[in-house]
């Protein structure tokens, strides 16, 4: 058969929720163009009852990610990486679309993302060294602080940055063991859909990661003011959306990380980390057992 | 569904005299189209409950459920906020209505007896061997017996499924009487069938009407205790038994689907069915429960959104 008469086989792009590639429960999709407003494929265009069952997902996820031993949630973020790299072409391709890049910009941010996750990788077991420790106190006992993840945290994912911004934001909230839910960038979702795909075949337990796409404030809405999310990452969102959602947010006292300006080619720091672990202080008493195992 | 059973009732009074009898009448009773009542009942699931229609039918399903704790592991504590969960579902919203009951092991009534005082829930008790029944019917008569001493309202007896599954109606129809005799007047008789045991839907019809006339004020659908509860078909071929027991008779029964229904979804499901096939005579705690545990937190969250506009999570209702 020749190339002339082979018809094209195009993708269904779906959403990633609970480790499962569903439409939008409302049926609903939109044009998704390129840069040169190029027809590119239809995404799902997400209901609140997406987002709904994305935080039930989510939930779910917390206890066993949270629970996973820093090193084994290492493991599975270079796991990605390593997927990713597997599958570089493709996402040059998306991010060249989507951004209107060259191919070889659009590939410098695509290895820029893959390093991200082989660097946070790193930090799930050594962020607690850096932000907890042991305090002096004045009495006979230990003080310990540790961090714990908040629990599930919404990602407004950037807008202009499509794949480098949105693997910055992700995985420094999963890192730590928290569970998110992304909303992709409204006008460039493609390459956070394919991440889903990703996420799917690295180890990355269903629900920690739930992908999102469609119209930023429609689904940012319901989230935000949603009693059983823990906090919110306003990257992606504009200065009127992200005060009214700060608002929304702030019924249940969500952490906020308000939007700011980011390079994200630059090394990120550990500050978005910081800003999703709550520290837990524990005191522990201590000095000689006496016979009854006890110093009391 | 018009049904080929005898109709005058005089008829009715006859088919318990043997066990012949009754076997001709329960096996003269028309076959189930399987396919045709799961349908039936699945598309009347896709019914869309909104707004002012939607509140309803989550307070009319609060005020159904059957609050059930059911485990060897029941301390008097667990019973008691139990019962304090089925006087105030929603502490911080008293518009909510009273749960129907509290369903608890016969020798937990009288602590939730105490629990739900002076509020109008009442106590319902699983008696005669529940879960598996295999038990002589003097152990069984005396189970019920006890709890009805203790306080119990209604009284939630399991079949003799084995007795049953072996042909042996007559002996299912004794049980049922001789237990309803021991609840007296006072305690409303609650008839299990574990219909996920009977294999088969004629059998659950069947069972349905064998229930019915032993005198039955409820029927059933499962203990909760085994791997497939209730279903909308099932349940909704209980609700044409009642139905068409009602025609025949004048007796209304009441129906209780029990276990498996944890969403308000579901439960909404479940009250559609009852109002598009037995109507609204029906739409009344009086004759429909829902016999679930995990059920009331997600009719309270949803309540809490419709009330709030925010969908709510599980820190705002209790852990049970």
């Amino acid at each position: 058969m020749s190339d002339a008469t082979r018809l094209s086989v195009f993708k269904t792009y779906k959403l990633y929720v609970g480790g499962k590639f569903p439409r939008s429960e409302s049926g609903r999709v939109y044009e998704v163009t390129d840069s040169k407003g190029n027809w590119l494929a239809n995404a799902p265009l997400s209901s609140r009852k997406d987002a709904r069952d994305a935080v039930v997902a989510a939930r779910k996820a917390v206890g066993p990610w949270s629970g996973a031993t820093a090193y084994n949630r290492g493991q599975i973020l270079y796991r990605i990486a390593e997927m990713l790299e597997g599958r570089r072409e493709q996402f040059v391709r998306e991010v060249a679309d989507a951004e209107g890049l060259s191919k070889s910009k659009a590939a410098a941010q695509v290895d820029a993302a893959i390093d991200r996750w082989v660097w946070y990788a790193g930090w799930t077991d050594k962020i607690a060294q850096v932000v907890g420790g042991a305090n002096p106190v004045a009495g006979p006992y230990f003080n310990l602080s540790s961090p714990e993840p908040t629990g599930v945290v919404v990602v407004l994912a950037p807008q202009e940055s499509s794949f480098l911004g949105l693997v910055s934001v992700i995985a420094p909230v999963i890192a730590t063991g928290n569970t998110a839910i992304v909303i992709a960038s409204e006008e460039s979702p493609l390459p956070a859909l394919s991440l889903g795909e990703v996420l799917a075949t690295s180890d990355l337990p269903g629900g920690v990661v739930n992908v999102l796409s469609g119209r930023t404030a429609e689904i940012a809405t319901p989230l935000a003011a949603h009693q059983d999310v823990n906090a919110i990452d306003l990257a992606g969102a504009d200065d009127v959306l992200a005060k009214e959602l700060e608002i929304a947010a702030a019924d249940n006292l969500k952490r906020v990380l308000r939007p700011q300006p980011v390079d994200y080619t630059e090394t990120p720091g550990i500050d978005r980390m910081t800003a999703f672990l709550e520290t837990k202080t524990v005191w522990h008493p201590t000095g000689s057992l006496g016979a009854s195992g006890s110093s009391y | 569904m018009p049904t080929n059973a005898p109709t005058a009732a005089k008829t009715l009074s006859d088919v318990t005299a043997s066990d012949s009898t009754l076997r001709r009448f329960l096996h003269g009773l028309p076959g189930v189209d399987a396919v045709g009542l799961e349908a039936r009942a699945a598309s009347l699931g896709t019914r869309s409950i909104k707004t002012t229609a939607k509140a309803y039918a989550i307070d009319l399903a609060i005020s159904m459920v059957d609050l059930t704790t059911l485990e060897g592991a029941d301390t008097p504590g667990k019973v008691r906020a139990l019962g304090a969960k089925a006087v105030h579902p929603d502490p911080t919203d008293r518009t909510t209505p009273t749960t129907a009951a509290v369903c608890v092991y016969p020798d937990m009534v009288a602590v939730a007896k105490e629990a739900v005082a002076g509020s109008g829930v009442k106590v319902a008790s699983v008696a005669t061997a529940f879960p598996a029944g295999r038990a002589a019917l003097p152990v069984k008569l005396a189970d019920v017996r006890d709890a009805v001493a203790a306080g119990a309202d209604e009284i939630d007896m399991v079949i003799d499924r084995g007795a049953f599954l072996a042909g042996n109606y007559l002996k299912v129809y004794d049980e049922i009487v001789a237990v309803k005799e021991a609840c007296g007047a006072s305690a409303r008789l609650k008839v299990i069938f574990e219909t996920g045991e009977l294999s088969t839907y004629d059998n659950i019809r069947r069972a349905s009407w064998l229930g019915m006339l032993a005198g039955a004020d409820f029927i059933k659908t499962s203990t909760g205790k085994v791997a497939v509860n209730a279903t909308p078909a099932n349940t909704l071929l209980m609700l044409e038994a009642v139905r068409d027991f009602r025609a025949q008779t004048g007796v209304q029964v009441g129906v209780k689907p029990a276990g498996g229904i944890r969403t308000t979804k579901d439960a909404i499901k479940f009250l559609v069915l009852v109002n598009e096939t037995v109507g609204e005579d029906w739409l009344d705690n009086h004759w429909f429960r829902f016999g679930a545990s995990s059920l009331l937190n997600d009719l309270l969250m949803q309540r809490q959104k419709l009330a709030t506009g925010r969908y709510s999570g599980p820190d705002y209702v209790t852990v049970d």
